[in-house]
Order: C-alpha cells, then sequence, then structure tokens
C-alpha cells in the first residue's frame, strides 16, 4: 500500500470501529440522540409564547429553535467523540492504535470521520422531529446544504477541542472540561431570541461569542435569507484551524507520553 | 466519626466497664450527621457544581428571555424575578444526587456494612445522610436569595417570607434526597444514582421553569407541566417573589414537597431494613 492509503486506511479503521462501539452500546450512542430532542422539545414546545413578544421577527418559532438544536446536537456530538478518545486511552486502546499507525494524525481524521457519520443519523431524527412539530422550512437546498455545513463545522470545533483535552489527560475524568465549556459557549449566544433582543449583560458576551455568528448563519439560512454567511464560516474555519494545532499538539503529547 | 459512632454504640472503651448499651438515637443522629456534613465541606468538587450550575441556568435564562416579559400576561416585569424561584428547586433537585451518592459510596466501599454490625439505628443513618444535604439546601437558599436581591430581583413576602422559604427548600431536600437514598440502598452503586440525572432533568425542564402555566401554548406541553409536581414547587417559591404571599400556590407547594418527603422517606427507611438484613 502506498503511504497515503494507509494513512486513510488506518483513519478508516478508527472511523468503523468508533461507530461499531457506538451502535452497539444504546448507553453511548442513546444520550447523544436524547438529549437534543429533550431540548428540542421543552425549548420549541414550551417557549412557543416567546415568538410572539413584540419584535421577534423570526418567520417560525420552531425552526428558529431548530438552528440552535441543530448546532447544539452537532457539537455535542464532537465532544462525545472526545468521551470516546479518553475512554480508548484510558483503557490502553489508545496507546494501540498508535503502535499500529505510522501517522498519528490519522487516528484524530479517524475519529473525526466516525463524528461526521454519527452526525447524519443524529440530523436526520432531529429534522425529522421538527418538521413533524411543524417547522417550517423557507430554505432552499443550497441554503439547506450551508446550514448543515455549519452544523458540519461545529461538529468538527467541538470535537478538536475535546480531542485537545482527551489526549492531553487521557482519562475520563476530564469529560466536565470537555463538555461544560462547549455547553456555556452554546448558551450565551441567543438561545431564545434574536440577537436584537437580548439585554443586559449578555448581550455583549453574545455579541463576542463565535457560537453567535454560527447561530446567526444557519438561522438565516434557514429563512431562506441568508446574512452574515462570510463571518459565520470565517469564525467557524478559523477556530478548526486553531483547535486543530491545539488536537495536534495534545496528540504529540500523548505520543510522548507512551 | 465512624469510631465515635462505634465507640458510644457498642461500648468499648474499657472492657471491665458494664456494658452501657446502645447509645441514645439523637446521639447516633448527630454522629451520623456530622460526619455527613464534614464529608460536604471536605468534597468541594460534588459541592460546587451544584451550587454554581443553577446561578449559570438563571443568569443565561434571566439574560435571554427578558423579551417574554412583553408577553400579554406575564406576572412581572423582571424575569429574574420570576425565573430565580426555578433555581431553588433546580439547586435542591441535583444536591439530591449528592446524597444518594454519599450512601452508594459507602455501600461500595463496605463502610455501611461496617456499620450495619454496630447498634446504629436505621433512623440515625438516614437522619444523618439528609442532615448534610439540609444544611446544603438552606446555604444554597441563603446564597440565591443574596445573589437575587443584588442582582435586581424583588421579594415581595419580606424578611418572613425567607423563613417560608428557608422551610420549603428543607422539606424538599428531604423529599428529593429520600429518592436518591432508595437508589442508593437498592443498587448500591454510585453509577446508578448518577443514573437518575435524566430523569431529574426531564422533571425540570417540564414544569412551568421558563413561563407561567396559562401561557404556555402548546397543549400537550402544558398538560406535563401540569401534571409535574415540580412546576408546584416552583410556583410556591416563585411566589414569594412576585406576590408576597399567596396561599393556594404555598399550600400546594408545602403539600406536595410533604407528600414526596413522607412517600420517599418510607419506602427510604423499608429498602434500607432490607438492606440491614442482607
Amino acid at each position: 500500500m502506498t503511504p497515503d492509503r494507509t494513512y486513510f486506511s488506518a483513519a478508516w479503521a478508527v472511523a468503523w470501529r468508533y461507530l461499531h462501539n457506538l451502535y452497539t452500546k444504546p448507553a453511548v450512542f442513546v444520550p447523544g440522540l436524547i438529549f437534543p430532542l429533550f431540548f428540542l422539545a421543552a425549548f420549541a414546545g414550551g417557549l412557543s409564547a416567546v415568538g410572539d413578544t413584540p419584535r421577534f421577527d423570526y418567520y417560525n418559532f420552531t425552526a428558529f429553535q431548530f438552528c440552535f438544536i441543530l448546532i447544539q446536537a452537532s457539537a455535542l456530538a464532537g465532544v462525545f467523540v472526545g468521551f470516546s478518545i479518553a475512554g480508548d486511552f484510558e483503557q490502553g486502546m489508545g496507546r494501540r492504535m498508535m503502535l499500529a499507525t505510522s501517522r498519528r494524525s490519522s487516528i484524530l481524521l479517524g475519529y473525526a470521520l466516525g463524528a461526521a457519520l454519527r452526525l447524519i443519523v443524529v440530523w436526520v431524527i432531529i429534522t425529522g422531529v421538527s418538521l413533524l412539530a411543524g417547522m417550517e422550512v423557507r430554505a432552499t437546498g443550497y441554503d439547506l446544504a450551508g446550514m448543515y455545513t455549519l452544523g458540519l463545522l461545529s461538529n468538527v470545533v467541538a470535537l478538536l477541542f475535546s480531542a485537545g483535552i482527551a489526549f492531553r489527560f487521557r482519562s475520563l475524568q476530564a469529560g466536565p472540561l470537555m463538555q461544560m465549556p462547549v455547553f456555556i459557549a452554546l448558551f450565551l449566544a441567543p438561545v431564545y431570541v434574536p440577537q436584537e433582543l437580548l439585554t443586559g449583560w449578555i448581550e455583549p458576551v453574545a455579541r463576542l461569542n463565535p457560537v453567535t455568528a454560527l447561530l446567526n448563519g444557519a438561522r438565516s439560512l434557514m429563512a431562506g435569507d441568508p446574512t452574515g454567511i462570510l463571518l459565520a464560516y470565517g469564525v467557524a474555519f478559523g477556530l478548526i484551524a486553531l483547535l486543530a494545532l491545539w488536537a495536534l499538539r495534545g496528540l504529540r503529547r500523548a505520543e510522548v507520553a507512551g | 466519626m465512624s469510631g465515635a459512632v462505634a465507640t458510644a454504640g457498642v461500648g468499648v472503651a474499657d472492657p471491665g466497664a458494664p456494658d452501657p448499651g446502645p447509645s441514645p438515637l439523637p446521639i447516633q443522629i448527630s454522629a451520623m450527621a456530622s460526619r455527613s456534613i464534614k464529608r460536604l465541606i471536605r468534597q468541594p468538587a460534588l459541592v460546587i457544581p451544584s451550587v454554581i450550575f443553577p446561578l449559570f441556568l438563571l443568569a443565561v435564562n434571566a439574560g435571554g428571555l427578558n423579551a417574554a416579559t412583553h408577553i400579554p400576561g406575564f406576572p412581572t416585569d423582571s424575569y429574574l424575578t420570576f425565573a430565580i424561584g426555578f433555581t431553588f428547586i433546580q439547586a435542591a433537585i441535583f444536591s439530591t444526587m449528592g446524597a444518594g451518592q454519599s450512601l452508594a459510596q459507602d455501600i461500595e466501599n463496605g463502610f455501611f456494612s461496617r456499620l450495619v454490625l454496630t447498634p446504629m439505628r436505621p433512623t440515625a443513618l438516614m437522619a444523618g445522610q439528609l442532615a448534610g444535604l439540609v444544611l446544603l439546601g438552606q446555604f444554597q437558599a441563603l446564597l440565591y436569595l443574596s445573589v437575587g436581591l443584588a442582582a435586581g430581583a424583588n421579594f415581595e413576602a419580606g424578611v418572613a417570607g425567607y423563613f417560608v422559604l428557608a422551610a420549603l427548600v428543607s422539606i424538599i431536600s428531604i423529599g428529593f434526597g429520600g429518592i436518591g437514598l432508595i437508589m442508593a440502598i437498592r443498587t448500591g452503586s454510585g453509577e446508578a444514582v448518577q443514573g437518575m440525572f435524566p430523569l431529574m432533568f426531564v422533571l425540570l425542564f417540564f414544569s412551568s421553569m421558563t413561563l407561567p402555566r396559562n401561557l404556555i401554548e402548546q397543549d400537550w406541553y402544558r398538560f406535563l407541566a401540569t401534571i409535574n409536581p415540580v412546576s408546584y414547587l416552583i410556583e410556591a417559591i416563585r411566589s414569594l417573589f412576585i406576590y408576597g404571599w399567596d396561599a393556594e400556590a404555598l399550600a400546594l407547594g408545602f403539600g406536595i414537597a410533604a407528600i414526596v418527603a413522607v412517600l420517599s422517606i418510607t419506602f427510604a427507611a423499608r429498602s434500607l431494613k432490607g438492606r440491614m438484613l442482607r
């Protein structure tokens, strides 16, 4: 096999193992699916009256919340992969994977591939449930592709962040360190109302929060009125570039630690 | 601490002296309560998240949902005043898992089995475990009230209302703490107690936490919020902040908290007897 083929075949093996573990252990797969559905029900169902407040000009409250759930579910799917990496290293599997691959970044690529494939299932389910709950879609096919791509990029951002922590700590005890910052960043964005309606301390925080750009971009695409898309993609790719360095340096530390 | 209990209970200090018999129940309770409280203080990693996370959610909701106060019929013009009631319940319910977790840990590491060999009464064991929880609940109540008032929330019930709030938080802590104990005693596993987290989360979110029940538009959600006992606990505390003294909300809140407490403690006591016999 050529070096490139070896690299991708190692990545594919890691992805396959991850997906196999995921779908044969419901306790691992189900929480990642249940949490977004739960938030969708709680927000789109319980807060729909918020859509009637003055100056709330988004066309459909379920669609408004769906965009948040899409970004949230995508990001949390990335975090859950971080848990798997930490678990694999804790049990010694990570070390064996390192011995089996010549270029270790293929391990990270494999987990990322697995996360992306897992995400498709999550997307299908939350989209189906939202449509059943009365979500109206105004996006064109291109807009939808752009919106789901933002979801995928959110997934990669969260995955690289969590992987960086997982490679450094190599223990599931680092789980809260992966989950909490992502959870906090998500909830410091305009979750319940458009950014213009935020007041008080959360308004400047949301303005500076990179998740806000992703969320606003996704919502505008869903409404078929794309605005701030360059900013959203710029923020996503900028974070990916920074966090790829973070994750790869973490991988290097894991290699050094043996 | 366990040594103190055993010494007080079995009387092994002087082999020649007459056996004083088991120590009275209040001494047993105080020994177990003291252990439970010291344990809480020594494990900040367990306590801090259950104190901080509700404050974070309050801050986010109060900032993000302030626009909801413009919905016709919303009972106050400050979402902070509306939302703070939920913070007390959230903290009380989350910290209950702490009680279960501590007991499960005792069972897992064998301390419970050693305790069974002493004349320790089941009542003392349970009351001791719950004492730490009630103390934590009181600390949280005072902290959240102070933070809420400093941030601009209204507390219409005034000073007397604080004592009512503290009493309700105590009963809720005992009630949900009892549920944590049942799980710990029946499973003997800290992991199983942690498994209650999603259920608690569902109970909290499918309630009237974010909007008053009459303003929830979706029928299915309003139905779930109406049959969910947590809604009435939140509404009782909320009433102290918004209305001052709302007899109906308080009666429902205290009544439901008392029922949960009686049922959970009864079942926890039965489960404990069963485990002590094993």
